[in-house]
């Protein structure tokens, strides 16, 4: 594998950050060297505001993925079965679906006020549709035969939703989960950037107001690394867990 | 049987016919006033708030200038997406060097890099726009790198053999190839130009659709703040299906 050159880039920008600063002596309130970045993080860690403020996001992101993920998935699954009740929904969906999950920030707020339960509304509503297309999408591509054989042995829709969808649609399942995952840090971190004062959004925020740039990129570092993270922890996974299968999308980034 | 019958026809009456009963258990929900009419107005009311925020309110000069910023910055996005996904995609040695740095940047929340940009440059209509450009270009970016991993090994051996410089690769053979990952990937930006837009205005006040459901909701105005989530979502509507219908244009095109 060629890793060590792709470290190259980053090792280098983050010198020349560094020397940049150093020759030019910058003190200021917008940017830091990433030595200062390294401190920010430090502090950050220091006194526990990073830890609780992840915490407090990554709460948002799994509360929301779970009750989109299984929103998604009921309808999805309902949609599949019953063909009219498609016919008769899906205009009123592509309606829905495009609505920036954005433009609900200040109707969720006004409903709910600040606190978790607007954020993971919003994330909620983020995350429902990638779950309800692609469980509509793998319940239309089952094996019609098999879906006989589900009649045949006389499974009832959930028999058959359990026994026989959900194992074919696994693989795309996973491949929606980890869609959504992505999702919905993004919908997290920006409706705590714009209105709800909790997380690693409002505290990237509170650092750019109190003029404190070295904090501000360690959080902005801190978010970029966990969307990261998460992104190749759930490739990790879905490769592990479907690869006997031959079904992994691997979708290589760049 | 099937051919007297014009079953697409019917499916979109059946769906039209769906939508009117959506919206006119809607209706039911709040006559029956089990929902604070504060939080959810209804469809008259919000229908009434369109017209009256059309017709003598500024919303024609709030889409306009959401819709603007949302146009501008995708297309930059885009003319810089495809030229750097177009170098970065014809070169190996710039792939293995940038991979980490692209996945790194990707999985980024654009809407983090917000308060850097208002620090760096404040809050102005440029900074708005530059985090519009730097949140959508990703997903166009990679599909140019995408479409151009996929050029037909033999195509590039002819220009090999034909002696084409790097630019005629990519002129003659490179993006002619990768046009349909290319517009797949531009409908993406598209999206994600259109909520970073919203979050643009929310931020940094500027004229739009996105400031004015805030004030709408700060007032409590729910028809108004209705009518203008209903306007958005006609846009992320319009805007997605006439990128998808060039899709499938591109598509037989192609075939």
């Amino acid at each position: 594998m060629s890793g060590w050159r792709g470290l190259i880039v980053p090792v280098v920008l983050l010198l020349l950050g560094e020397a940049a600063f150093r020759v030019f002596g910058y003190v200021g309130d917008t940017l830091a060297p990433p030595s200062a970045i390294f401190r920010g993080f430090a502090e950050a860690i220091g006194d526990g505001t990073m830890v609780t403020t992840t915490l407090q996001t990554f709460a948002t992101v799994l509360g929301g993925t779970v009750i989109g993920a299984a929103f998604g998935l009921v309808v999805g699954c309902a949609l599949g079965f019953w063909n009219l009740l498609y016919r008769f929904t899906y205009i009123t969906i592509e309606c829905l679906r495009p609505i920036p999950s954005v433009a609900l920030l200040p109707l969720s707020l006004m409903i709910f006020g600040f606190g978790y339960k607007m954020e993971i509304a919003i994330v909620g509503f983020a995350t429902a549709w990638p779950f309800l297309i692609l469980t509509y999408s793998a319940i239309s591509q089952v094996e019609p035969r098999l879906l006989e054989v589900a009649k045949v042995f006389g499974f009832g829709p959930v028999g058959t939703a359990w026994k026989l969808v959900l194992p074919a649609a696994a693989p795309r399942l996973m491949t929606a989960l980890r869609l959504c995952i992505g999702i919905a840090l993004v919908v997290a971190v920006t409706s705590e950037i714009v209105s709800n004062p909790q997380g690693l959004g409002h505290e990237l925020m509170i650092a750019q107001e109190t003029l404190r740039p070295h904090r501000m990129l360690a959080y902005l570092v801190l978010v970029g690394l966990i969307g990261w993270g998460l992104n190749n922890l759930l490739l990790w996974l879905q490769t592990r867990m479907f690869r006997h299968r031959g079904e992994v999308d691997t979708e290589v980034a760049a | 049987m099937r051919r007297g019958f014009n079953f697409p026809g019917l499916a979109f009456l059946q769906g039209l016919v769906g939508l009117a009963l959506f919206v006119w258990v809607w209706h039911l929900i709040v006559a029956s006033g089990a929902v604070p009419r504060a939080f959810l107005p209804s469809p008259e009311a919000t229908w009434n708030a369109f017209v009256r925020g059309v017709t003598i309110g500024d919303m024609r000069e709030q889409l306009l200038g959401t819709v603007l910023r949302m146009i501008n910055g995708w297309l930059l996005a885009s003319l810089v997406g495809i030229a750097l996904g177009s170098a970065i995609g014809i070169s190996e040695t710039l792939r293995n060097y940038l991979r980490p740095t692209l996945a790194f940047a990707r999985a980024l929340p654009a809407s983090a890099v917000v308060p850097v940009a208002i620090a760096l440059v404040g809050l102005t209509p440029g900074m708005v726009l530059g985090v519009i450009v730097f949140g959508s270009i990703w997903p166009t970016l990679l599909a140019t790198v995408q479409g151009f991993a996929m050029v037909d090994p033999r195509l590039v051996e002819v220009s090999r053999a034909l002696h084409l410089s790097r630019f005629d690769f990519i002129w003659k053979i490179g993006l002619p190839n990768a046009v349909p990952d290319i517009i797949t990937g531009m409908r993406l930006s598209l999206t994600v130009a259109l909520i970073l837009a919203i979050v643009g205005e929310m931020l940094a006040g500027q004229e739009g659709l996105g400031k004015a459901i805030l004030l709408a909701a700060r007032m409590f105005r729910a028809p108004d703040l209705y009518a203008g989530i209903v306007l958005l979502g006609l846009v992320g509507l319009v805007s997605s299906y006439g990128l998808l219908l060039v899709e499938r244009r591109v598509a037989r095109w192609r075939r």
